[in-house]
């Protein structure tokens, strides 16, 4: 990774001056004066208003004047700033202590310069666990990967950064879309064990190079993954059983010795974040038996007082309940029948001696069994009598959880047994791996539920409407470990300023002469669209073919069509059209012999070529972009698909100015977020630029026109054809790289305001 | 003319869902102009099939097409060996002689089509042949109907208020489960038992409309399902191929959908 200049603050800046006084006044709490911070500070408050409750505003705006203390620069008080909204919004807000705990470990140690890359990463890691509890694995594993590699290069104590840390936490959404957290740890444990006192190699490891690393990255991948079947778990749920919740995973891989099990609450239905396929049901399905019978609980399990029954007895109640529900879903859907069988134990019947363990569970698993599977093949005659009882009771009906208690009940005072009380349990074959822990079952008197109503409180926020346009996040494409970095690039969209609409106008009379060398290819282009319907009763004029045809059967005595005329329809071109405007400081710079500059000869070609795109009528839009960071790619819309080239356009054309830096990639997502949506059998992205892609914060050169050339490939997959008319004479090192055929390259900067136009028309023929 | 074509001689399976015959009757003794809306293969044409039976009028269906010209409506002059002659349109056709006038699908057809059904359908009741010069009063057994899809609404296709506030109106949707159960096991001679499961996985696809799905399952996709198991092809197979394959590429949803059809056939 490329490191990013520091922009040192000039202490004399003066104090910003914002319009609102609370906006001044969030900006005095931040107590920075920091530049690049200033510049979208308040568009971040905005994101930041939107999604954190009051009291998180004040706790945001304290940690990131902390984190603008840290001597570290902008850039990780920018980051902080950029991702704590977001993934408060996932996390809930009391996330933020254990992340500042984890940013004062690292400023604390040699590993300051993690912090940077720890939180750039923050929000697409919190989209990825989802949860707190998620985030403090993940926390906790980064701690201890860092403890671990730091200052062990030559046996000192902690003196040197750990090599690998800064890379793995950039790696880190790109792995967490791969693995579950529990993947996710045996990959880091590996590098770790290995490369320990390794540190270029490490560095490979954790920057997925090495050829180990990516074959215990695919070792790990196995099962499936909650991530990729969450939304058609969420169909399932809606489909199949009219419900809806949300859905939270849950590692299994962090508690060895209390393995997490599925549960639901107010908050959602929890799940594993992988599930392996076992006994011949694919992990899809097994997830399917979970939420199945969850959803049987929800619907028919009424909550029992649990304070007057002893342990052994609930655990009776429960086994039979989570069998009534189970054979109430089987009448809804029979083919979960054999999932259910498959993934449920089938306990040997002389498996625990009952004069040395206890055999409750066992007992109770067997029964289980019994009440599922007719062929169960035991022979214990309560268990007999108690399967035939169960299925008396549900022939009736629905039954109800009382009724099932009272089961239950009878059968541990029938088969209770002075060894149940053994501290030597035999669990083999008792565990069924897709129930639920039931606790949704019982109420205990004393219960405190002060927790879920803070919890509940969160959940209202997330769902408040955003206010205001906050930034929107691009990825961009790190061609180096060919993977996304990302929300990488925030874009602010606005409107380019006013100037004198006049000024376009004569522009465009002094090109008056080719203006109508245009019209006449315009004329050429324009009839040409008209399509012609024939077979018409009634058109613009006689269809002198089917007239003679119809003629001739008539002489012929055949009856004659007397669909004789035609007429035409003019919407045959259907082409939006979106024209993005490279606005950087280059543009700035004259013409070789010339009085002119490139902004100047390209705001008159845009003119000339608006002109001709409106007399077509194709839909057509313009925007100029540039950056400043990737914290600032500026996209600003000087004439809208609804608008005409009127004075109002005419007049943000006149105003176009130059400044800034050129990334590209983030500004062709943009626009094609708009060409996207508009409703057009072609859509024509051009791209008016005078150099390749650069930004100020990056070094390496290839990285922008990589990721310009991944964003060309991104928007294709979306039918949109994109151009690009380069200016620079050395285009021809990169500009194919980027376009691959479907660029121009024009020498003459001088004829750029006939060449345009023509370019289009040419395109569009 | 011979209207004896445009009868119905046996009655139509229909299997009402609520008042609707009732409603329709009323409506027809008072002869409005009736439309009817819902989804796909809800039972909509069945119903006009139907009432039109009952009523004892003829009825005269037209599918309508983006391509349709009022000309393919009122009618128009054809040459024959002693110069011209005049051949009325279906809608003329059911004007003259009485009949019910069924308009399918009337938001395909061009608004400048739609327009000549306006005199007809205010207490004017009459069809004006312009190229003909001749001006039909309606029989006074006459009734249009017209039916559409709410579901294709977009800006091109929706009728314009001065044609809809013409009509009197009835809402159709896919019947409850156990009507439509009833419904194709009539329908096909399908047993109860296979009818409902087919019926329960229409329901799972109808859970999904809105996310993912325009429109669920019809009953018209369940008839064909049924059909094809009458005809002996097995359940599952049948369902993938009536209800599954047409109704989406989604493979979220023809996931969800082929296991909810795996859960359903045991
Ligand atoms: N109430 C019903 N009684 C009997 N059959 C019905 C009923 N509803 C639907 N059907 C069956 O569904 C099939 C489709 O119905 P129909 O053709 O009337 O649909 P529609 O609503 O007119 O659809 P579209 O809008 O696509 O034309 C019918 O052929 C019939 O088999
Ligand atoms: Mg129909």
């Amino acid at each position: 990774m490329t490191e990013i200049p520091l922009i040192v603050p000039i202490g004399t800046l003066p104090v910003t001056e914002y319009q609102h006084p609370l906006m001044q006044a969030y900006w005095v709490q931040l107590d920075t004066q920091f530049k690049p911070v200033e510049e979208v500070f308040e568009a971040v408050m905005e994101e930041a208003l939107a999604l954190l409750t009051r009291a998180g505003i004040k706790d945001y705006l304290d940690a990131a004047r902390l984190i603008g203390k840290l001597g570290r620069g902008a850039e990780p008080m920018l980051a902080f700033l950029e991702a704590w909204p977001s993934a408060a919004s996932t996390l809930g807000e009391a996330a933020l202590p254990e992340i500042m705990a984890v940013i004062d470990k690292m400023q604390r140690s040699p590993n300051s310069k993690a912090i940077t890359p720890f939180l750039q990463t923050l929000a697409p890691v919190a989209r990825s666990v989802q949860t707190q509890a998620q985030m403090q694995h993940y926390l906790a594993l980064t701690l201890d990967f860092m403890e671990r590699t730091t200052g062990s290069i030559h046996g000192h104590h902690t003196t040197f950064p750990s090599p690998g840390l800064p890379d793995f936490l950039l790696q880190a959404p790109f792995l967490l879309s791969q693995l579950s957290l529990g993947g996710l740890k045996n990959w880091v444990e590996y590098g770790v064990r290995n490369y320990r006192s390794h540190p270029e190699r490490q560095i490979d490891y954790f920057t997925v190079q090495s050829a180990d690393s990516r074959a215990v990255l695919q070792r790990e991948r196995h099962g499936t993954l909650f991530m990729d079947v969450e939304r058609r778990l969420d169909l399932y749920l809606r489909g199949l059983w009219q419900d809806s919740d949300q859905l939270v995973p849950y590692s299994s891989a962090y508690d060895e010795i209390r393995k997490p099990i599925p549960y639901y609450d107010k908050l959602g239905l929890r799940v594993p974040d992988v599930f392996d396929d076992r006994a011949g049901v694919t992990g899809m399905d097994r997830y399917r038996v979970v939420l199945a019978h969850m959803i049987g609980h929800r619907r028919w399990t009424t909550t029992q007082v649990a304070d007057n029954w002893s342990p052994f007895q609930r655990m009776a109640v429960e086994f039979f309940e989570d069998c009534r529900v189970e054979t109430l879903l089987c009448r809804e859907y029979p083919g979960l029948h054999r999932l259910l069988l498959a993934l449920h134990p089938h306990p040997v019947e002389a498996a625990c001696d009952p004069l040395t363990t206890s055999c409750l569970r066992h007992r109770l698993a067997m029964l289980s069994r019994a009440l599922l599977d007719p062929q169960h093949g035991y022979h214990d005659a309560d268990l007999l009598d108690f399967t035939a009882r169960f299925h008396a009771l549900m022939a009736e009906g629905e039954a109800s959880t009382g009724a099932i208690a009272t089961l239950a009940l009878s059968y541990v005072a029938r088969t209770r047994r002075q060894t149940d009380q053994l501290a030597k349990v035999h669990f083999d074959d008792t565990v069924i791996d897709y129930r639920d822990d039931n606790r949704q079952m019982w109420r205990f008197i004393e219960e405190d539920d002060e927790g879920e109503i803070a919890d509940q409180h969160r959940k209202m926020d997330k769902s408040e409407e955003l206010k205001g346009l906050p930034p929107r996040h691009y990825p961009e494409w790190d061609y180096q470990s060919q993977t996304y970095r990302p929300d990488w690039a925030s874009v602010y969209e606005g409107l380019h300023p006013s100037g004198n609409a006049g000024d376009i106008d004569s522009l465009l009379q002094k090109h008056g002469a080719l203006a109508k060398r245009l019209k006449k290819m315009l004329d050429l282009l324009k009839p040409q669209d008209k399509v012609r319907i024939r077979y018409q009763e009634e058109g613009s004029e006689l269809d002198l073919d089917v007239a003679l045809r119809s003629l001739i059967d008539f002489k012929g005595g055949a009856q004659p069509d007397t669909r004789i005329n035609m007429s035409h329809r003019t919407d045959g071109r259907d082409i939006a059209v979106l024209l993005l405007v490279d606005l950087s400081e280059s543009l700035n710079e004259k013409v070789a012999g010339s009085e002119q500059t490139i902004l100047e000869l390209s705001q008159e070609a845009v003119s000339l070529l608006a002109w001709a795109i409106e007399h077509l009528g194709d839909p057509f839009a313009i925007a100029g972009f540039h950056s400043n960071t990737r914290h600032e790619v500026r996209y600003q819309h000087i004439k809208g698909f609804s608008e005409h080239f009127d004075d109002t356009v005419k007049g943000r054309l006149a105003a176009m100015q130059a400044g800034y830096s050129t990334r590209m990639g983030a500004a062709i997502r943009h626009a094609a977020h708009y060409l996207g949506g508009k409703k057009a059998d072609k859509k024509l992205l051009l791209v008016l630029t005078d150099g390749q892609p650069a930004d100020v914060d990056v070094h390496d050169e290839r990285l922008l026109i990589e990721d310009a050339r991944q964003a060309v490939k991104e928007v294709d997959r979306e039918g949109i054809f994109t151009y690009c008319i380069n200016l620079d004479p050395k285009a021809d090192e990169y500009v194919a790289d980027i376009f691959g055929r479907q660029y121009s390259v024009i020498d003459n900067i001088q004829r750029l305001p006939e060449r345009l136009p023509e370019l289009f028309l040419a395109l569009t023929k | 003319m011979n209207t004896e074509q445009y009868t119905i001689q046996t009655e139509p399976y229909y299997q009402s869902q609520g008042r609707e015959v009732a409603l329709y009757e009323a409506a027809y003794a008072a002869r409005l102009p009736v439309m009817v809306k819902g989804p796909t293969g809800c039972g909509k044409s069945r119903f006009v099939e139907y009432m039109a039976w009952k009523l004892k009028r003829p009825l005269i269906t037209v599918a309508c097409n983006e391509d349709m010209t009022a000309s393919d409506l009122v009618g128009r002059y054809l040459l024959d060996a002693n110069g011209t002659r005049w051949l009325d349109g279906p809608l003329t056709t059911a004007a003259r002689i009485g009949a019910i006038c069924y308009l399918d699908e009337i938001v395909e057809a061009r608004q400048d089509t739609t327009v000549v059904i306006h005199p007809l359908t205010d207490h004017r009741r009459v069809l004006p042949l312009d190229k003909k010069g001749e001006l039909i009063a309606a029989h006074p057994d006459f009734q249009l109907v017209i039916s559409y899809n709410p579901g294709y609404q977009s800006l091109m296709k929706e009728l314009k208020q001065s044609t809809k506030q013409r009509f009197v109106g009835f809402d159709f949707d896919y019947p409850e489960a156990e009507l439509e159960t009833l419904i194709l096991a009539k329908e096909t001679g399908l047993d109860a038992a296979m009818a409902g499961r087919l019926v329960k996985i229409a329901g799972v696809a109808r859970n999904l409309k809105g996310h993912g799905l325009d429109e669920g399952i019809s009953t018209r996709l369940l008839v064909y399902a049924a059909t094809l198991i009458k005809h002996g092809v097995a359940a599952q197979d049948a369902c993938r191929m009536a209800l599954v394959r047409p109704l989406t590429d989604d493979a979220d949803i023809r996931e969800t959908l082929d296991h909810a059809i795996d859960s359903t056939f045991a």
